[in-house]
Formats: structure tokens, sequence, C-alpha cells
């Protein structure tokens, strides 16, 4: 019994600790990102994204320039161990969803900031890109890249 | 130079095409960003080590596709596509690629 605790309890004691941080700091982190990207996009003035392939043409003739923005965004402990579960029976990882939808609204953001600093009115053409980048184990999800850009149209001044 | 992810350029007459440039870097990850990612694993939460990282290793990639492109006498490197692939556990290479084109 006594080699049964010694061997069982304490990594049970650590995994448990670990569940419980990772919840709660993961909660919290995940609603203050949201409230940071909810209150950015929608705060005036915002610049413009389309995805369309070409801009309208127009005259004067605009300058453009490339913009991009990215993030490496990595899930909590709890979340994994969800996840993991989840993986057993199918189905979505909603978890997963959530993470993979704020990094991609930060990377737009983060290109919009730099086609704002830019003068940048709208930016056409954005394409997203969507990396895993796999820690220990290649076939966990540890954390993610997701980098956004496109061409920013600066109107003639 | 000018870069855009665009076909064309506004305003502006393509008069020559010099076909495909490419620029593309391989970078591993740190060992203490790496010791500071594993913290970040349990909380959850943005790894700006890594975003750093991988913004300076496609500015990387972006410069020598540019020197590439000045070398065929280009001016412009117009449709740019990135892509990333993680080449091993650890690793990831980062590409960019375009067509160098002389605008008038």
């Amino acid at each position: 019994m006594e080699i049964f605790l010694a061997q069982f309890i304490g990594p049970l004691v650590i995994a448990l600790v670990l569940l419980t941080v990772g919840f709660f700091s993961g909660r919290y982190l995940e609603k203050k990102h949201y409230t940071s990207i909810i209150a950015r996009e929608t705060s005036p003035d915002q610049v413009m994204v389309f995805a369309e392939r070409l801009p309208p043409p127009v005259l004067p003739a605009p300058v453009t320039q490339l913009v991009s923005g990215s993030v490496v965004i990595s899930s909590d402990y709890f979340k994994r161990f969800i996840a993991g579960l989840r993986m057993l029976i199918g189905g979505r990882l909603n978890t997963y969803e959530s993470l993979l939808d704020r990094a991609r609204r930060e990377a737009i953001l983060r290109m919009r900031e730099e086609a704002k600093a830019l003068g940048a009115t709208q930016i056409f053409n954005v394409k997203l890109e969507t990396m895993s980048i796999g820690g220990r184990n290649p076939n966990s999800v540890s954390c993610l890249e997701v980098l956004a850009y496109g061409t920013a149209i600066i109107p003639h001044s | 130079m000018l870069l855009s992810n665009l076909e064309i350029v506004p305003g502006r007459r393509v008069v020559a095409h010099y076909g495909l440039v490419q620029g593309s870097t391989v970078r591993a990850k740190h060992v203490g960003r790496d010791i500071a990612a594993s913290f970040k694993n349990v909380f959850g939460g943005e790894l700006k080590g890594y975003t750093e990282l991988l913004n300076d290793s496609r500015e990387e990639a972006i410069a020598r596709m540019v020197a590439q492109a000045k070398a065929m006498g280009a001016n412009a490197v117009l449709n740019i596509r990135f892509s990333t692939s993680s080449v091993a556990v650890g690793a990831a290479e980062l590409f960019v690629y375009g067509s160098a084109v002389e605008l008038e």
C-alpha cells in the first residue's frame, strides 16, 4: 500500500495541480484576450480587410505595400487534457476551435495595425497561413502560428 | 524594391517579367525560449519569443528573395506568397516566393 502511495499519488497530485492551474489561468487569459480582440475590432477608423484579389481601380493610383501580422499561441494544460479525452470518442474539439479563432483574429488585427501605421485605408488579397509547432511530441498541438498577410492600399495624398 | 501580393501595381505598368524568385530560411528554436514555452504550455497564451523569432526569420527570407530579384534587375516582386512547414521537431522552414518584374 505504501509503495502504491509513493508511486502513484505523487504524479497524480502534480497532474491535478497542473490541471487546476491550466484551467484557471487558461480561462483568465482567454477571457482577457477576447475582451482585447473585441475592443480592437470594434474601435472606429479601422482599416478595411478584403479577400478580393484586386482593388477597384481609382484615380490617382494609390501606393501599395505588403503588410503582415503573426502570432504564436499556446493552449493550456487543462484544454489539452480535455482534447485528449475528446479524441477517444471523436467530435468537435471546442477547446482548439477557440484557440484557432483567437489566433486568426489576433493575426488579422496585427496586420491591420501595421497597415494603419502606414496610413492605409484598405488591405486587399488577404491570405491566412496556419502552422502547428509541435513540442516534444510532433503529433501534439502544443502551439500554433497564424500568419495573415495582404497588400495595404495607401491613398494618394 | 516594391513588394506586393497583388498581381498588379495600381497605376504602373509592368515592362519586363523575370520569373520566379524565392527566399527561405530554416530556424531552430532556442533552448531558453523552449523552457519558457514549456511553462506557457501549462498556462496558455501567447508565446512572444516565438512570434518574434518567426517574424525575424520571415524578414530574412524576404531579404533573400529581394536579393535574388535585385540580381535579376527587377524593381518589384509581385504576387508574393508565404509558406511555412516544420521540417523536424523544433525546426521550421519559412519560405517566401513571388514574381520578379520591372515596373516603369
